[in-house]
């Protein structure tokens, strides 16, 4: 009896302690669903602030540049951060600033 | 904050974008998507920057200033007419960042947290970081090359030689053997020689796609610069970058789709290239002794004003003449003699998806008058004129009736349905599939030849 309850525990420790990569791989796999219906649901004449603000949210990137450039002192991995963070930077601000403004152009019939 | 807190607020960061783009289904509910999406952003940076390993704020702050100044300089300044060429600047700095960002990961991985014991990187964070590598490096150059030739800056026609396609493959393969060396020794020289060879398919690859194919490029790019951050996510175990890299990769999937199956070719057929310049080059093969009724802006405003229904084809042609401002007072005069005036908008329209539709709303045409091809298509036959102005293959009714032409099986607006046709049109020359158009011949059509601007300025004053 007890080997069982031996041979389930370690099982559900297996279980539990599933590779990071296939958790990362899960929530990959159900964001593409949801950006599938989400996306098909977008009115074709918002495809260009579509576009914009997924280059503005592609920006998100910056949480990598940002652990990169993170530590005090120069080196390669430092440098490269933070002309990353540079880079990103100008998606971000200019992808929502971008798309603020045509959105803003869109009125109804007066 | 512990690391459940963070996991969180990432967590919330990331429903936000996911709200961001279910916004746009609506202009209405369009902006309070978009502050949404800040908002996500902004959380997201905020955790980040709170963490035990970051520290370095002066320089990080400094590096935020500047990319941000510069970008909220352009995104004020910049024509809606350029806005294809900024989405593709865009994209190549998400590629170049996400390569930037897998060279010092591989360079010191502990400041991601992903170092084994020994200081070097899992089997599993190397195949990670050689995905994220090449489709970084890829989207970068790809979106430089697609960037100059929208911006003008180089020939939009299509660069073809022969063995083009044996050299594209003999790269990749290159590249993804240096790629699985990377993976098994851990090494800087393959994983080099890997991104150097990304960087050359990123040009190789698209200099052979024509300028009338961009807009398919554009959306492919969006999708790849997605996918570049979702390499990221995996590498840094990151679920909300993953989440956020895998709506902008799924969003631009759906808009290459979307423009294949408006123009009727399959993705794999625009890859191969070849099709559609600058400028047509066979302008010549207009057959000049098929007869045309030419009107003048009189003729056209006398048929306009006593239209009961009038539906405005507008084409590229249109913005480059700078006319969207000058068709607006067009359509204003005519709502004050009650004709019901509405605008029909084919996918392909402009030069990237919508992009006429940003077009029009620039110049103060309300959205509830501006149609998709689906909706409008029906009604053309209770239309009494049909306006096209710098719109030339997608009305051409030989993709519905001549199954040899190039173009066959394109869904087109059914222009040649309404009472009355007008074209205004600068010459009888092609448009970018180089045929020449049935319609314009038809007894029902009227030819304006002039610039759009000028024939639009002409028609207020005569409908006055």
């Amino acid at each position: 009896m007890s080997e069982v309850v031996q041979v389930a525990q370690a099982a559900v420790q297996q279980a539990e302690c599933a590779d990071p990569f296939v958790l990362s791989l899960t929530v990959f796999v159900l964001a593409i669903f949801v950006g599938y219906h989400v996306v098909w649901n977008v009115t074709p004449a918002l495809h260009t602030p579509l576009m914009s603000v997924t280059n503005a949210i592609s920006g998100i990137v910056i949480v990598g540049a940002i652990l990169a450039s993170g530590s005090q002192g120069f080196n390669l991995g430092t440098i490269l951060g933070l002309i990353a963070v540079v880079l990103v930077s100008i998606n971000i601000f200019g992808g929502f600033v971008v798309t603020q403004r045509m959105l803003a152009m869109f009125k109804k019939r007066k | 904050m512990s690391a459940n807190v963070v996991s969180i607020l990432y967590l919330i960061a990331a429903v936000l974008f996911v709200l961001a783009l279910k916004g746009l289904s609506h202009p209405e509910s369009a902006r309070r998507g978009n502050l949404f999406g800040m908002i996500g952003m902004a959380i997201a940076v905020i955790v980040t920057l709170q963490m035990s390993s970051v520290d370095n704020y002066l320089w990080i702050g400094l590096a935020a200033l500047l990319g941000g100044g510069f970008g909220v300089l352009v995104a004020r300044g910049i024509p809606m007419t350029h806005m294809p060429q900024l989405v593709a600047a865009m994209h190549s700095l998400v590629g170049l960042a996400a390569v930037l960002i897998a060279v010092s990961a591989v360079y010191n991985p502990q400041a991601y947290g992903i170092a084994t014991a020994e200081g070097g990187l899992h089997l599993s964070s190397m195949i990670e970081l050689f995905l994220g590598t090449f489709i970084g490096a890829i989207t970068f150059t790809a979106s430089v090359v697609a960037f100059t030739k929208l911006h003008g800056l180089v020939s939009g026609s299509p660069i073809v030689f022969k063995g083009q396609h044996l050299l594209n493959l003999i790269l990749g393969l290159v590249m993804l053997g240096a790629g699985i060396m990377f993976c098994a020794t851990g090494a800087w020289t393959p994983f080099l020689i890997m991104l150097a060879i990304a960087l050359v398919l990123g040009v190789t690859l698209i200099i052979p796609i024509g300028g009338a194919d961009m807009p398919v490029i554009v959306s492919m790019l969006n999708s790849y610069s997605g996918w570049a951050a979702a390499g990221i996510g995996f590498t840094l175990n990151n679920q909300m970058l993953i989440i956020a890299g895998a709506l902008v990769g799924s969003s631009g999937a759906i808009l290459s789709y979307i423009m294949c199956k408006a123009m009727n070719r399959s993705l794999f057929n625009v890859l191969l290239g070849g099709f559609g310049g600058d400028a047509p080059t066979a302008s010549t093969g207009v057959k000049t002794d098929r007869p045309v009724h030419s009107g003048s802006a009189d003729d056209v405003a006398f048929l306009l004003k006593n239209a009961r229904s009038v539906v405005i084809i507008p084409g590229y042609g249109l913005a480059v003449a700078r006319a969207q401002h000058a068709l607006k007072e067009v359509v204003e005069s005519l709502q004050k003699h009650d004709v019901k005036v509405r605008f029909a908008i084919h996918p392909v329209a402009g030069r990237m998806p919508g992009h006429m539709n940003v077009l029009l709303a620039e110049a103060d045409v309300p959205y509830d008058i501006v149609e998709e091809m689906e909706s409008i298509n029906s009604s053309f036959a209770d239309t009494d004129v049909a306006l096209v102005i710098g719109a030339n293959d997608v009305v051409n009714p030989s993709a519905r009736t001549d199954p040899g032409s190039p173009i066959y099986g394109m869904p087109i607006l059914d222009v040649g349905k309404a009472a009355h046709v007008v074209v205004v049109k600068r010459s009888l020359s092609v448009g970018y599939a180089g045929l020449d158009n049935d319609l314009f011949y038809m007894d029902k059509t009227m030819m304006v030849f002039s610039d759009a601007k000028k024939a639009c300025e002409e028609l207020v004053q005569a409908i006055d």
